[in-house]
């Protein structure tokens, strides 16, 4: 039997090095007898061999351990359980030949080095949330000074408190637990033997403020007391100063929500009426007489239940007096979200095109038929959905608003529910796909895909060809918006 | 009107306790080793206590002032209330923040306000309060701002510029229901700020991916821990249906970190036209688990809804033993064979279950024994599943299979 006894109850550094010594010399877990400071000497511990006693081996090949193992271990050396420096001993020696062995969940090693680790972590997680820092005063170049006292359920100060000097490290701070004491100083944290609660002041002027967020925060009418004990044990209570309300604020919760669903409604306050006066006055309509004025008006249309989803509409966006007006079908998730028509997918495909024939986007007013965005829920996406024929006829009347004011020459309607919107009829794009048509006023209109079409076509061959064709059709209205001819009409 | 800080601090943080929100999570991980400041977030959320009512206290959350000129019903600080009214200086609230934050009673601030003069007043104030606390101060704590809907899109551009999380409530599921209760608000201006938010965080890391280099970690981050919203439970007519489907709606188009939902609990001096009844507490638990089945589990919100009556979950029990009882044909389901998709779907298997079984099967074929140390709800999950020595047989199947997960009947006196 060889015996090691550890100086400190949760030093990982000290049992690494023990544990690799151990393996070195090949000693099976059953043959060590683990003791921390303070334990009790067993009969059996008085006639093992040190570990002194054994030979240090440098191996050529070095020990490898995976770093997960390393990880874990590390957290549960501070655990309570005295059997964790010969449990973690025995899960490292079966690691040895069995490499897959933290993957085993059921094996009864490994459940209990879980759930001591989970202990830990919650431990540890408890100590960053319930430590009450109280001001002991200021230091030098006034750096303000902190302390505390904490009992943490596990050997963790070492491995909890470097969080407080990256959260705090511009205050001096100690917090003193019953095994260790932390201590930062702005430059080292250091550790010393615990202290008592005497250590630390008995008050600090902000607790009473402290106390009375904590009491107003509560909702008398959802009392729900084991949630609250599951998260916050009463072990810790004794150490944190709004606790001590907690029996109190529990005791008269059922009566005050009684107190306030028997309160009759009190007479509403005078000042609520002289508001509503005030806001009421701003909200009358204007007549629109203006593409500013409908693209201000258009944000609050109801003529479709559209609107209910959709985060806005989506206006047109152009020169206020463009040649050339491009309409599609309506704005997608991305021009939702963003406010402007044809910046999504589609529209870099309409971009693409305009590039290539040498239109300038800034001098085309674009627009959509639909103002509002249509769509239908998959999964974790909007997916765009076709708008009925209702919805294009309701929005015709924002669609022609644009063209009355704008005036263009020549209209290019991408896709049919842009033509039907504009024509009112039903078209098919293979029968009328870049003629031109006349519209009243000498008004001419150009059919042609919309972009959505070439990017769902099933072959390159295809999308080639549509897309060939939207160039087309995009040059051959660009050149008729800018024709002599027409502008004499 | 309070004048003292502390009967500020009762007035408008009493006013304040009806947002459920108070998460701290998600946000960049940062602290203040070499710097003159204050404060670290560190990935995970700390909650510094528990009230009574079972909610975390991680954020000092409080109003700015309670003073409102909007009338919502269901608001405690409406006009129409006569409730005290206080105001923060912003400088009292800064200071009131740090000192809590240094004793470690908080991660950080959580500001909300009432609407005094205009939305845009307000909201440059609360603007002011969070640039402070970042620049003047260098505090490295959690932010989290209520935006006001109506307010300037570059009052939003600076929140989100130092804030760590924004919101703004969607308040009810329907449009008419904000109409009925909320006159002032619109679903409308709602979303759209909602919209704002999210173009603006989307346009922050389409920046940071076009860098070649690595981003710099200087580069100002819009609203790291993305942006939630709330909405009240039982103010209005509304079904759990229609609560889910906007739900969804939100989580989809605005990609929302959380959709708080939040029972709609009695306040002092309540408004005539409200129900005084006590806060529908389960209702507000089922629809959290329904939440995270469609978030999390798989589920579509149409099969959840599938086993719900007239658009309301089952009270009693929860929403994905509900779908299991209504879809046998689904089970029992082999633990050593089935897929991780159709485990997660098990009654009483939760994440962290399954991805435990997937490990074990991967060494040795599971037998009942080893379930037992796997899963904490065994007698939940049996009738679901098969391993190598248990089989539910027709238990699957029993007509009375639900009356085993129901309590039991309250037995009647005789007088």
């Amino acid at each position: 039997m060889i015996s090691v006894t550890l100086k400190d109850q949760a030093d990982f550094g000290a049992w690494k090095v023990a544990a690799r010594k151990l393996l070195l010399n090949k000693i099976a877990p059953e043959n060590v007898n683990w003791a921390a400071p303070g334990g009790m000497q067993s009969l059996f511990e008085m006639s093992a061999q040190s570990i002194d006693t054994l030979r240090d081996i440098t191996l050529t090949n070095a020990l490898t351990v995976s770093s997960s193992f390393v990880s874990i271990a590390e957290r549960v050396i501070c655990h309570r359980d005295p059997e964790r420096f010969a449990r973690l001993y025995r899960i490292l020696w079966r690691l040895q030949t069995d490499r897959q062995l933290l993957k085993q969940t059921t094996d009864n090693d490994i459940i209990w080095m879980t759930d001591c680790d989970k202990a830990i972590r919650r431990d540890r997680h408890k100590m960053h949330a319930f430590v009450r820092f109280r001001k002991v005063g200021e230091g030098r170049y006034k750096r303000e000074q902190f302390a505390a006292w904490f009992e943490p359920t596990h050997f963790i100060t070492r491995l909890a408190t470097p969080f407080f000097m990256r959260r705090f490290p511009n205050m001096d701070w100690i917090i003193v637990t019953p095994d260790c004491t932390a201590i930062w100083n702005g430059q080292d944290l250091t550790f010393a033997p615990g202290g008592t609660k005497a250590d630390v002041p008995a008050d600090d002027s902000m607790e009473k403020h402290w106390k009375v967020y904590f009491q107003s925060i509560f909702n008398p009418a959802r009392l729900k007391v084991g949630a609250m004990m599951s998260e916050m044990p009463k072990k810790y209570w004794h150490n944190m100063p709004e606790a001590a309300d907690i029996p109190k604020m529990i005791e008269t919760a059922q009566a005050r929500e009684r107190k306030m669903r028997a309160a009759a409604p009190a007479m509403p306050h005078p000042l609520a009426a002289i508001l509503k006066s005030r806001t009421a006055s701003l909200e009358n309509a204007a007549d629109i007489d203006s593409l500013s004025q409908a693209r201000n008006a258009i944000q609050t249309c109801q003529m479709c239940p559209l609107h209910c989803n959709a985060s806005q509409a989506v206006f047109g966006e152009g020169p206020a007096h463009a040649n050339l007006m491009i309409v599609g079908e309506q704005p997608g998730d991305e021009e939702d979200i963003a406010g402007r028509p044809f910046i999504g997918p589609a529209g870099k495909i309409l971009d693409e095109a305009l590039t290539a024939e040498n239109i300038d986007r800034s001098s085309v007013y674009v627009t959509n038929a639909i103002k509002h965005f249509k769509f239908k829920l998959r999964g974790k996406r909007r997916i765009h959905e076709r708008p009925n024929a209702s919805e294009i006829d309701h929005c015709r009347w924002w669609l022609k608003t644009e063209i009355n004011f704008v005036k263009p020459k020549v209209i290019v309607a991408l896709g049919t529910s842009a033509a039907k919107a504009i024509t009112g009829k039903t078209i098919k794009i293979s029968d009328c796909r870049g003629d031109i048509i006349d519209l009243s006023k000498g008004r001419k209109l150009i059919v042609t895909y919309h972009p959505a079409f070439i990017l769902r076509s099933p072959s390159p061959e295809q999308q080639d060809m549509a897309f060939k064709a939207l160039n087309l059709d995009l040059a051959r209205a660009q050149r008729l918006s800018t024709s002599e001819e027409l502008s004499q009409t | 009107m309070a004048t003292t800080l502390i009967d500020k601090l009762a007035i408008l943080s009493d006013a304040a306790k009806y947002d459920a929100s108070c998460a701290s999570s998600g946000t960049t991980n940062r602290n203040s080793l070499g710097t003159s400041g204050l404060g670290s977030t560190e990935g995970m959320g700390i909650c510094h206590a528990y009230a009574p009512d079972g909610r975390c206290i991680s954020l000092l959350k409080v109003l700015l002032t309670n003073f409102c000129i909007f009338d919502c019903r269901f608001c405690i600080n409406r006009s129409s209330s006569n409730v005290k009214r206080a105001r923060f200086t912003p400088q009292e609230l800064i200071e009131l923040t740090l000192d809590f934050y240094k004793r470690n009673y908080i991660e950080g601030l959580f500001l909300s306000s009432g609407i005094i003069r205009s939305p845009d007043y307000t909201m440059e104030q609360m603007v002011e309060v969070a640039r402070s606390l970042r620049e003047d101060h260098g505090f490295r704590g959690y932010i989290h701002l209520k935006t006001i809907a109506e307010a300037d899109p570059l009052l939003i551009e600076q929140a989100g510029l130092y804030a760590d999380r924004l919101s703004v409530n969607i308040e009810l599921p329907t449009e008419t229901g904000l109409a009925n209760f909320a006159p002032e608000k619109s679903g409308r201006t709602i979303r759209k700020t909602m919209a704002d938010v999210k173009y603006r965080i989307d346009a922050r890391k389409d920046a940071d991916k076009s860098k070649t280099a690595k981003p710099s970690n200087n580069a100002p981050r819009f609203a790291p821990a993305g942006q939630s919203t709330q909405m009240i439970v039982g103010a209005d007519k509304s079904t759990d249906a229609d609560i889910i489907k906007t739900s969804e709606t939100l989580y989809s188009g605005y990609k929302m970190r959380r959709v708080y939902y939040s029972a709609f609990s009695p306040i002092p001096d309540a408004s005539a036209d409200l129900p005084l009844i006590a806060p529908p507490l389960m209702r507000e638990h089922r629809l959290y688990q329904a939440d995270w089945l469609f978030r999390f589990y798989g589920f579509e919100t149409s099969e959840i809804m599938s086993s719900a009556t007239d658009g309301m979950l089952d009270l009693e029990i929860d929403p994905k033993l509900a779908w299991a009882l209504k879809h046998r044909e689904w089970f029992p389901v082999d633990i050593n064979t089935a897929r991780k998709e159709v485990l997660m779907r098990v009654p009483g298997l939760g994440a962290i279950g399954v991805k435990r079984i997937l490990s074990a099967r991967r060494q040795t074929r599971l037998r009942l024994d080893d379930l037992a140390k796997l899963t904490q709800s065994l007698k939940k999950v049996l009738p679901f599943v098969e391993t190598v020595d248990w089989t539910p047989g027709h238990l699957t199947d029993e007509e009375n299979l639900r009356a085993r997960f129901t309590p039991p009947p309250v037995q009647l006196e005789l007088l």
